[in-house]
Parts: C-alpha cells; structure tokens; sequence
C-alpha cells in the first residue's frame, strides 16, 4: 500500500528544504574568496576530534550533555533514514532485514531514544535553571527541545506498537514496552488509530524539524562540521593583507566584504554564549558582545542590509566595534572555530580607512607612527638612550645572534625601560650576545593593525621586513608580546620568516640549560602570573613564563581563577592601549583586583601593555600590597643580585 | 570663488639638533612634515569647501621635495596644488618669501576669483609669523591674524566675521572678502586622508612653478631680495633644576615649598 499522502508531504518538505538550503548556501557565497581547503588531512582529523568526538564542545560548560544528543542522533540518523524510506517505500523497512539485526538495531535505538530524552530533559532544566545566560531562554529553544523530546515519545509510540504486533521481542525494546501503557484498555481500532498518530506525528514533526533548521540558530546540525572542518589552522587569526590595488571597498562595509567563511561562521553559531562569558569587553558592561555580534552578521545577510556597522537593528554599533580588545577568549572557548576578532578588525578597517571615522583620541596615534614610527610621537633619536646603564651592540649577523627588538615601549616608556635593563642584563649574564638596531628600529604597527589602520600598517611591515632582510636578521628576542606577534606572524604575510621569540622564552631556556643560576632571593616570594593575550592565547606560549616564576620561588604561580587560554585580558590589546575606556567598568582594575584575590605578593606580567595596565589598577584600587613586576625583572632579582 | 592653503614644508623639529661647532641645524636624516599650523589652515580651507563648495588649491614655495607636503593635502581633498619651486627662490627671508608666494597667489587669482587666503599663523622651524601678513600686505587683503573661529561668512555680501584668539581675551572682527587669514590650532581638528585619497593623490598632478613662470624680479625674491639673513643659531644654555622637598613622605610640604618657590620667582601671585 502506497502511502500518497506521505509521499507528497516528504515532496513538498524536501522542496523547501533544498530551497531554503540553496537559498543560505547562496548568501554565503556571496562572502570573499578564501583558501581553506588546503591541509585536508589535518582539517578532516580536526574534523574528526573536534566535531564527531566533540572535544571542543565537551571542553565547555555542559558539554557532555551536547555530545550525548550528537552521539545519539548520528545513530538516530539510521532510524529516522528507516522512518522515510519505510514511509516513502511500504517494503523498505528493518524488518526485512535479519531477526537478528533487526532486533538489535531495534535495542540500540530503544537506548539511545531514553538518552535523547534524558539529555533533552536536562537541557531544557538547565536553560530554566542554571542557563550560560539569561537571554538564552528563547522559545525557539524551548521548542527545539521540545520537538526533540516529542520525536521520541512518538518514537516510543510506534515501536510500542510493533511490540503489540509481535513484530519486535519486547526485550529487544525494553523502554518502548514500558511505554505501551498509553495503548491500555483501547479497542483494537483505537490502538490503530493511536499508532497512526504517532506515525504522523513523528512524520510531521521530522519533516518540520528538518524545514526549521535553516531558519534557526539549529542550522549548526548542518553547517557545524563544515565548519569545523574550514577553521582557521594556523593561529593567531589576522585578516589577510588588503589589496590596495584592486580592491574598491577596504575592509568590511557590507557583509558581502566578509569573506564565505565569515559569513559561514554567523550560520554556524549557536548562541551558547561560551564567548560572552569569557570576554572581557562583555563582562565590564562595554556595548561589545561577541555571540550578539556573530548574531547580528547573520540577520544583516539575511535582510539583505547595505552598511555592517550602523545603529539599525541589524547592524553591528560602532561602540561594540572599538570596544574589543582583540584577545581572542571568544575564539578560544568557541565550540564551533567562529573567529570573531578578524570580522572586527575589517570593520574596523573600513571604517578608519575608507571613511577616516575612528575615536577621536586615535588621531595622534596615527600621526605619530606615521610620522615618527612609535606611539608617542617622540624622536626616534631617543630610542637608544634606555641603553645608558648597558651597554647595546648594534646588530650584526657575524657577531650577535639575536637581534633584541627593543619595543617602543621598551624604548620609551620610563617602567617598561627598567624591563628592558633587566632582559638585556640577563642576556649578558648569560653571555648570549645581542644587539639592536638602535635608532633605527622602527615600530613594529601592532597597533595600527588592530586598529584597522592597514595602509600605514602596511608600509611600516614593508620598512621593517626590508632592513630585518638588508642586516641579516635570523633571530629576534622582543620584550613585548604585541612586537613578538606582529614580527613572527603578521610579518609571514610580507614574507619574513625568521625565528622570533620573546624574552620568556628566551630567559626560560638560559635557567633551564643552566646559563642562569638562581639563588634564594625570591624562595619565599608568593607570585601570580598574568597571562598575556597575544603571549598566551594568541601563541601558546602558556608554560615558559611559569616555568621561571618556578624556578625562582620553587613552585608553581598560584594561578587566578581565569588563566591560561580563559585568562582575562589587562585592556589594552587590540588598540585600546590608546583609546579611552569611558564605558562600564574598567576592565585593568577588574583584572588588577582578580590578581588580588590570589593573596600573592607579586604580580608578574610578561607585557609592557600589562604592565601599564596592572600597575593602574593596584592604583585605582588603593593597594600596596602586591608588587607588579615583569617575569624579567624578578628573575634579575633572582639571578643578578 | 577659491580658497588658498599655503603650507610649508618643514624639518621636524622635535627631531632638529642643532650642531654645537657649526651652530646649524643638523638635518641629516630627519624627517619633513607640514608645518602643523598649516595643517589647521587647510582644514579650514576643506571645511570651507564642504560647506560652500568653494575650490581649495594648496601653494607652497619649497624645494622639489617640498611635494611631499602638497600631496599629503591633495590627499586631504585640495583640489590643487602648486609648488613654486626654483634656486633662485632659495635663501629668501619672509619678504622674499610672501613676494613670489604673492606673485603665485595672484596667477592663481587670474583663474579664479581667491576669496581667503589660509595661512598658520607661524612656522615651527621659523616662527617669524610673518609671512601671512607679509602675502595680505603685498595682495592688499584684509589681514586677520590668530584667528580661532570662522562666525560668519556671507560670500554674497563678501562679509566675514572672525574670532581672534589674543592673549587673555577674544576679539570678534568684522571685515570683507577677500582676506588673508592665519589660524590658530584650536580653530579645528584636522582630519585623516582616508586610504582611496591617499592613493589618488599619489597619482595627482602637484604643478611645479618656476620664475619662468612667476617672472619676478630676481632683486625681490631669494637671497638678493632678502633684507634679513640668520647670522648664527645656537641652543641656549638650559639652567639645571634642583630638588626640593623630601619627595613622596611628605607631599604636603613639597607642594608648599614649591608655592612658596612659584611665588618667589613671580610665577604665580597670592
């Protein structure tokens, strides 16, 4: 018996579900291009761990339950494929498939079914309980599950009825025979008619669950894996270089500037809110909120809207675009690889570069590297004068192996300078040899590119790339996090490739071989460590600066509550070192007064920004009783004095 | 109706040493930058121009590489930019100087009726703040110095009224079109070219002009048409400060041992 009616309601679902999919995948392509395809053996193995095994949903707050339900619909995949074809052909159906089999397939799904259930329960009593946020507790969740939890119990249903009809072994489907109670005390047309409800329900309720996907924050089911497997491979995430010959729109105005994958990502998200409760932007009241972000990208493409950042409902407001301090916590804890901070940064550079709009305060900060290539704008002349008390090299590939990349901020900020002192001391100690550039180094543009500064960016890298080239730099030792990223991967782009590290590393490495000795000045000195953003998260280098506050003090930091690759960021990345900080709270005291909350008596950065940023925070909250120090300088205690 | 930026090109002082033996100026490897008074003058030229669509032509007097200055302000959205550049021009003091900027400004007119002509009101290498006056004497403009507001400008009745910013005071002028202006920095902010104009101002034409062209008497420009010439340079000798006070234990009476010192030297009175 041929079911009709079925046959022209799967016609009809599946028409506008490939409708509605052509119509999402069209939007995407409407992004720009960009190559990630390559590396196919690692993208299917990040595939494989991250999206089928689900590490990096199961790494986050009710992960496990997540992975449950995946784990559960992938076998539920074979089920409900039987539930179609069966309905679609009467003759295709489990049954004809060995007794054996056939029972078995039937206990899995009977198992599976009741864990679905479970975890579906738990789900929704979490969102009403104990949600990530509050804003989570949509209707459209609440449905979502309850379309899930109402799938199984017509699932129950049907196979409670196969039981009736001696077609499945009731022990083969213990939880369905439970469930048979709903037939009790009905006429055999009533059981009939109940076991026909529940086949149209769970038809009907499939087929729109299917036909919901694409226009829900569910859409993940299909483009989660894509994604997953089209992530960014090689960290930190920059926007490519501009191509300021060709292209007519820098940066990101519409969201067609975006690139596919972008726009990939805004159908991807889920709207956990891993990234809101990480970033530090979002958690100090700043109008930045990376999941509404993602969310906001995705209803922009959909109503088709003309600008990105605006002050419509669609769109992205500036304030949220200047507030990030592009310390990639969001990108961190994402389950699915959304990347936020690039789609941030060619806002950005839409906005400084093609309209000059940026926060007024940004003005001499562009000047001055323009001008005099440093933040400050003082003469580049006085770049050397740190090196008073030590005596500086210049560089020269036969006689010094590093090339200490001092830092605008290591050059002419008055604390970082005593950082500097400390390196340089430590590196002589060691009798590692090293020079620098003197006057001539230039500013390494960190900032300008955070900004969205691009152009001036663009030519300071060309600069330096071409005289790290013309003296025969192969390695450079930085003092700041924001040269050692900008030097060792941004620079990859105008194709530098020399070994660069920061001075945590460098200095680890001398303690470790033995070329530093430590004595007891610091045996009893209790430390914590502030992570920097672009040391730690942005490149992994987690352990190094650790390892030093180790050897000094004989034990490990005691860390604060977020650290590491959810260490809360000091403020002044992405820029912010320069802006004003006028909204909600500031996010340096906040970190400052978390550092306080370990009762160490030092607190020790490895970033000239964090040290700027801490010690104002142990200044707004009136304490004296922690010492902010560079991992360099109470290493130098340790070790020089 | 046009408007006129002049700008200058000049060494970035912050960075100028001044050689102890030679006493000149070292300026071996240091860079040029538009006189940041200028910069103002030129913004008000734009701003200007946004509002009543006047066209904005910048002029310098400079050598060859004074170009740089010119396109930056291309960049910013000049329309045009002159360079009057020639070895006779070179020496001049502020007489020479405002004669060939006069002569060039008056070529200009010959195209276009020249409403203002936007000076900054000093340069920092020099600081004579004369050359502004010197054009509006020489072209016969109204001449208004140190001006920090534009308050009304009615290009039909060639009224304008400006705000002077004095020492201690304002003073609000009235006078009529056409006129010379010098700007002070607080008349405005000035903004940064955007990426597409910096790159079309690479391709824009920046006019070079040479006596050729100004035909001007080589007695009134350059060094033969400069009365005044620098017979020496030197960096005054800087009197060492002392320290007062017993530092951060007692800021109390550091703050009044300073006072007390402000009042002595009739820094401040009580």
């Amino acid at each position: 018996m041929v079911n009709i009616p079925f046959i022209i309601l799967f016609a009809v679902s599946m028409g506008f579900f490939a409708y509605s999919l052509t119509k999402k995948i069209g939007l995407v392509r409407q992004g720009r291009p960009l190559n990630r395809t390559d590396r196919g053996g690692i993208r299917t193995a990040a595939t494989l761990i991250n999206a089928i095994f689900q590490k990096s949903v199961i790494r986050g707050s009710f992960g496990f339950n997540h992975a449950l339900l995946f784990w559960s619909f992938l076998v539920l995949l074979l089920a409900n494929g039987e539930f179609l074809l069966h309905g679609l052909i009467p003759r295709a159906a489990f049954i004809m498939l060995p007794a054996p089999v056939h029972h078995w397939l039937k206990l899995i799904f009977d198992i599976v079914s009741v864990l679905v259930l479970i975890a579906v329960i738990a789900a929704a009593l979490r969102k009403l309980f104990h949600p990530l946020y509050k804003e989570s507790r949509t209707a459209e969740a609440f449905i979502i599950l309850g379309v899930i939890g109402a799938l199984m119990l017509a699932y129950f249903g049907l196979t409670a009825f196969e039981i009736m009809m001696g077609w499945v072994p009731w022990q083969y489907a213990p939880f369905s025979a439970l469930f048979s109670y709903v037939y009790i005390g009905l006429t055999p047309d009533g059981v009939h008619k109940l076991a026909v409800f529940f086949w149209w329900s769970h038809a009907v309720l499939l087929l729109g669950f299917i036909n919901f996907l694409p226009y829900s924050k569910h859409m993940h089911i299909l483009t989660a894996i894509p994604n997953v497997f089209f992530k960014l491979l090689d960290k930190p995430a920059i926007p490519q270089r501009e191509n300021f010959e060709s292209v007519k729109v820098l940066g990101a105005e519409k969201y067609q500037d975006l690139t596919w994958k972008d726009l990939l990502d805004s159908l991807t998200c889920t709207e956990c809110g891993r990234c809101q409760v990480n970033c530090p932007a979002t958690l100090t009241g700043k109008p930045l909120n990376p999941r509404t972000l993602i969310h906001k990208i995705k209803e922009n493409m959909n109503a088709g809207e003309t600008a990105l950042v605006g002050e419509g409902e669609h769109q992205i407001s500036k304030d949220a675009v200047w507030s990030c301090v592009t310390c990639g916590a969001c990108m961190e804890v994402c389950p699915v690889f959304i990347e936020h901070a690039p789609k941030i940064i060619k806002m950005r550079r839409n906005m400084v570069q093609m309209n000059s709009d940026f926060p007024e305060e940004l003005l001499n900060l562009f000047e001055n590297m323009e001008q005099r290539s440093n933040p400050w704008g003082i003469a580049p002349s006085e770049r050397t004068k740190v090196f008073s008390s030590v005596k500086a090299k210049d560089f020269n590939p036969e006689e010094t192996e590093y090339l200490f990349f001092v830092g605008c901020a290591g050059a002419f900020d008055s604390r970082s300078k005593q950082i500097t002192l400390a390196v340089a001391m430590l590196m002589d100690e060691a009798k590692v040899t090293w020079g620098t550039l003197g006057k001539d180094e230039l500013c390494c543009g960190d900032s300008l590119r955070r900004l969205g500064n691009e152009y001036v960016f663009e030519q300071m890298a060309l600069k330096n790339v071409e005289m790290f080239k013309a003296r025969g730099v192969k390695k450079i030792v930085t003092q700041c996090p924001h040269c050692f990223t900008t030097l060792k991967n941004d620079y990859k782009q105008y194709g530098l490739e020399v070994e660069v590290i920061h001075h945590a590393q460098l200095l680890d490495e001398l303690v470790r071989d033995g070329r530093l000795k430590v004595n007891n000045n610091h045996k009893k000195s209790v430390m914590t460590y502030h992570d920097s953003c672009y040391l730690g998260r942005h490149n992994g280098v987690y352990e190094q600066p650790r390892n030093i506050i180790k050897a000094i003090t004989g034990k490990a930091p005691v860390e604060m509550e977020r650290t590491k690759d959810t260490a809360f960021c000091c403020g002044a990345g992405g820029g912010r070192m320069w802006m004003e900080e006028n909204m909600g709270e500031r996010i340096n005291v906040n970190r400052a007064q978390q550092a306080l909350d370990t009762n160490a008596g030092t607190l020790c950065t490895a970033c000239p920004y964090c040290m700027t940023m801490m010690s104002d925070g142990m200044k707004d909250l009136n304490t004296k009783s922690i010492f902010v120090k560079d991992v360099a300088e109470v290493l130098a205690e340790a070790v020089l004095l | 109706m046009q408007v006129i930026a002049c700008i200058k090109q000049v060494p970035d002082t912050t960075q100028v040493q001044i050689d102890p033996k030679t006493n000149t100026l070292v300026r071996d490897g240091i860079p040029f930058i538009v006189n940041p008074y200028d910069t103002h003058a030129l913004e008000e030229c734009l701003r200007l121009k946004d509002r009543y669509g006047f066209k904005v032509t910048a002029v310098s007097m400079g050598p060859p590489n004074a170009e740089a200055a010119l396109r930056k302000a291309l960049s910013l959205g000049a329309d045009r930019a002159v360079l009057v550049s020639d070895r006779v021009f070179g020496g001049a003091d502020t007489l020479a100087t405002s004669n060939v900027l006069t002569a060039a400004i008056r070529k200009l007119a010959e195209e276009d009726e020249v409403g203002i002509v936007f000076c900054g009101k000093q340069t920092i290498d020099g600081d004579t703040a004369q050359v502004g006056p010197g054009i509006a004497t020489r072209m016969e403009l109204e001449q208004l110095t140190l001006v920090d507001r534009i308050v009304e400008l009615d290009v039909e009745a060639k009224k304008l009224i400006v705000r002077r910013k004095l020492e201690g005071r304002y003073e609000t002028v009235q006078t009529v079109l056409p006129a010379m202006i010098t700007v002070v920095r607080e008349i405005n902010r000035p903004r940064y070219p955007t990426v597409p104009m910096r790159l079309r101002s690479k391709e824009a034409q920046v006019e070079m002009w040479n006596n050729e062209v100004l035909q001007l008497d080589v007695n009134k420009i350059g060094l033969k048409g400069s009365p005044t010439w620098v017979s020496k340079i030197f960096s005054p000798q800087r009197d060492k400060g002392e320290m007062i006070g017993t530092g951060i234990n007692d800021p109390k009476q550091v703050a009044s041992l300073l006072l007390d010192k402000m009042v002595a030297k009739d820094i401040i009175t009580v």
